[in-house]
């Protein structure tokens, strides 16, 4: 079980060990000046990284929470775990291209014909951070993670709407791979290190299991089901 | 090096429904059987369990139990103009693998096609005169009338324990049921399910437009059932993890609970998992197919089975596949249309969808099974006049959802964010306040809309990828906006608090959306060897011992879900093979 309640402040800790990611974009009193309030007020994800470096977890825990800001339907992305179960996926086998066909050539192709980078979706993400946090330094001054909300807000709109320019493949094809996967760690079962205590399934109505209703779909005909949800491991 | 093993009666590529029932009825009739499966034994009882089995993840998004496309795929493009490129990832349709194949992870929709699906060319020229067909729609005959294969719609049914109502009892029209379908000998085996929230909705909404309502039938069976193989099915738990996934309560027919038990238990027949059959042995002069290598995949040592019988029951790409790679047959050609291997692909239309949004009640979408809608049949097939429209078929409309699995049900009124604050908001609110109503469309044959071999990519056995020539025509945009008007009407009859247009089809068939595992053709059944691949027994006209299986003996697409026709069309052909071809091998149709 994750530790919601201590924040870490890995930008700080990268300041201060003098890493070069971090270290290369603004001069550390600045960083710390953007940083340590949000860091402070919105304890993230604090599981070990699998696979994500220090500057891509900072860019999907600023991304999930701008994505599924906290209120009072949910806590933030992050807080629900979301850059705990990118992380595990991307390490994992889906990460490594399981399930996609990756023989060559490769050509543009139009969007009806799907999927079509040589990259495997752990390889698509490292490149699209890099290309998002280049625009966002271009645009911005600052990595995507470092901006305010109000920017952190604009920034992914001018990516979904293509306007971002990356190098590689298309902001909008970024942005939505994006949007799909923090869904995911959204409403997965928490079992994956996502929807921690099962807080999307409360924030929707979403029983969970054991969905067994036989009984149950003629007792609540057209009546709220009411029954708390459970999850995987209430089972295991 | 190939080693080659001692002849047995009949082998059966592949281990689904079509293989398993081929296998069933073989053996009863004596023979001695070898399966080849390239996937594992996958057995509901070991694999199909709560709490695993309710892994959206696992299942539904990351695609557990499907075809491995980083191993084989196909390749698509829109027109023979265009270079195909193959499809890395499974979006639109998801083939499955393993014992049982798709029949394990299906939805459980069981149909028959209406009367004049079996006659879809005879039956157009008839009534709307023989100029009415556009010259490129090839559509053909099913080559086995309604009539003649309703006792084995019948069979696969029983089979299968369907849940549904009659609306055609032996040419008495019931209420209730399909009223549009051909006449039953007799009800279906079990009462339909129970009625969802969002089924009742449609149902009073297009009872008062003067439509037909009647609930899907069902393969998720209502009752505990057992059926003719002495194999019991348990009764559906409504549990909304049906489509991609396995059935932990043995609801959902398959061929792992309906047959295979039986199967399994017979010593004439010897199941080999992990073996892939790679090509089939042809002899073109004795017009045989002698043998049929594979692969077991644990090794990659290949093998050589030498068979009496052959019973080709893969997946449509497959069947298309193993049939070019052998040269049985002559190849489709679609610049003079000559050849007929590969020839009518056809697919599903199907995406058309409007959304209704009731605040006042609750619809508790995760109470649900795979084939649970209430449909109306009443802008399908011809069963309204084309005359002035510009197209022919139509679709079933169904409203009901299947799931409520938040990954991917979660609907939102249109103008909604996809994200932030507001998408928050609006998906709360909404969440168990909402539902679909969708269609499914016949999809025609069109010469340009055919199957070959890519000359580019290759799967992990080195074998060419089948390459789909294929994009939705006139008649499919015509059929769909039709459609749509149809489902705006439902919709605002429902009177809901807000509802989505109404989608309009356009832009070219993508591979992304899913809409349906029901891709069709490739190995097409018709009366004139030169223009089909198999005779009406499914018998290829150029290898007697070989008996083709599946959707891609169909001619064209209905708009109905295939199984229950496929299902049928095993049956029957297993009834000609052990009641005629074993007295007397050879061809069963003299062109």
């Amino acid at each position: 079980m994750a530790d919601d309640n201590i924040p870490i402040r890995r930008r700080n800790f990268l300041m201060g060990a003098g890493t070069a990611v971090a270290a290369s974009v603004a001069p550390p009193v600045a960083a710390e000046a953007q940083t340590a309030p949000s860091a402070a007020n919105a304890p993230t994800d604090a599981e070990p990284l699998l696979t994500l470096t220090p500057t891509e977890h900072a860019f999907f825990v600023a991304a999930a929470d701008t994505l599924i800001p906290a209120d009072d339907l949910s806590p933030s992305g992050s807080q629900c775990g979301v850059a705990t179960f990118i992380d595990r996926q991307l390490a994992g086998a889906y990460g490594g291209g399981a399930r996609l066909y990756r023989d060559g050539p490769f050509a543009k192709a139009k969007p009806e014909l799907g999927y079509q980078l040589p990259l495997n979706p752990r390889e698509f993400f490292r490149a699209g951070i890099a290309a998002a946090n280049d625009w966002s330094r271009k645009t911005y001054g600052k990595d995507f993670d470092r901006l305010a909300d109000a920017d952190r807000e604009a920034a992914l709109k001018a990516m979904e709407a293509g306007k971002a320019e990356f190098s590689g493949f298309s902001s909008r094809m970024f942005f939505n791979a994006l949007l799909e996967l923090s869904m995911e760690g959204f409403f997965a079962d928490p079992i994956y290190g996502g929807n921690r205590d099962m807080a999307a399934w409360k924030m929707v109505g979403y029983p969970g299991l054991p969905a067994t209703y036989r009984e149950d779909i003629k007792k609540y005909f057209g009546k709220k089901y009411d029954k708390p949800p459970r999850s995987i491991a209430d089972f295991s | 090096m190939t080693i080659t093993l001692k002849e047995t009666d009949a082998v059966v590529i592949g281990v689904g429904w079509t293989g398993s029932i081929l296998a069933r009825e073989l053996t009863k009739a004596g023979l001695h059987v070898v399966g080849l499966e390239r996937g594992s034994k996958r057995m509901p009882g070991e694999d199909f369990t709560i709490p695993s089995v309710r892994d959206d993840l696992k299942y539904a998004v990351r695609q557990e139990l499907f075809q491995d496309t980083q191993l084989e795929t196909v390749s698509l493009r829109h027109s023979p103009a265009e270079t195909a490129l193959p499809i890395r990832r499974l979006g639109s349709f998801l083939p499955g693998t393993d014992l049982g194949g798709a029949g394990a992870h299906w939805n459980g929709m069981t149909w028959r096609w209406l009367p004049s699906d079996h006659k879809l060319r005879t039956h157009i020229i008839e009534r709307y005169g023989k100029n009415a067909i556009p010259e490129d729609m090839t559509i053909e005959d099913l080559p086995v009338s309604y009539d003649e294969l309703e006792p084995y719609y019948d069979k696969f049914e029983k089979l299968c324990g369907v849940s549904g109502k009659a609306g055609n009892l032996r040419g008495k029209i019931v209420d209730g049921g399909n009223v549009f379908e051909g006449p039953r000998q007799n009800e279906y085996p079990n009462p339909p399910l129970a009625k969802s929230m969002a089924g009742t909705i449609m149902d009073e909404a297009s009872r008062r437009l003067g439509y037909h309502p009647f609930q899907a039938p069902s393969s998720n069976a209502s009752e505990v059932y057992t059926n003719f193989e002495g194999q019991t099915l348990g009764a559906c738990e409504y549990c909304g993890h049906c489509e991609r996934f396995g059935c932990e309560a043995n609801a959902k027919a398959s061929p792992n609970v309906c047959i295979l038990p039986a199967l399994l238990a017979d010593q004439k027949f010897e199941l080999r998992t992990h073996a892939q059959v790679k090509e089939l042995v042809y002899d073109k002069a004795a017009r045989k197919v002698t043998a049929v290598r594979y692969v077991d995949t644990r090794s990659g040592e290949e093998y050589e089975q030498p068979a009496g019988i052959v019973i080709l029951g893969a997946y449509v790409f497959n069947n298309v596949l193993l049939m070019l790679t052998a040269g049985i047959g002559e190849a489709y050609d679609y610049k003079t249309g000559k050849g007929a291997v590969g020839k009518n692909y056809c697919y599903q239309v199907s995406g058309n969808a409007v959304t209704v949004f009731f605040q006042d009640k609750e619809i508790n979408p995760f109470m649900a099974a795979g084939a649970h809608g209430v449909l109306i049949d009443d802008f399908n097939g011809d069963n309204f006049d084309h005359g002035g429209l510009g197209f022919f078929g139509g679709a079933w409309i169904q409203a009901g959802p299947t799931n409520g699995r938040p990954i991917a049900t979660r609907p939102v009124p249109p103008g909604t964010p996809r994200w932030g604050s507001d998408w928050k908001a609006a998906t709360a609110k909404w969440y168990n306040h909402a539902f679909s109503i969708g269609a499914s469309g016949c999809n025609y044959a069109h010469r340009e809309n055919f199957l070959d071999l890519d000359p580019t990519y290759r799967d992990a056995l080195g074998r060419p990828l089948i390459r789909m020539s294929y994009n939705f025509r006139d008649n499919d945009y015509k059929l769909a906006n039709y459609v749509g008007g149809v489902l705006g009407r439902l919709a605002k009859a429902m009177n809901p608090t807000n509802m989505s247009t109404p989608s309009v089809k356009k832009g070219d068939y993508s591979v992304v959306p899913y809409q349906s595992t029901h891709n069709t053709g490739g190995t097409m059944t018709g009366a004139d060897p030169k223009t089909s691949v198999v005779n009406r027994y499914l018998q290829s006209w150029d290898a007697d011992n070989l008996f083709v299986m599946g959707a891609s003996v169909f001619p064209q697409n209905a708009s109905y879900n295939p199984t229950g026709v496929v299902g049928a069309l095993a049956y029957w052909s297993a009834n000609a093979i052990t009641t005629q071809y074993l007295k007397s091998p050879g061809p069963l149709v003299h062109a």
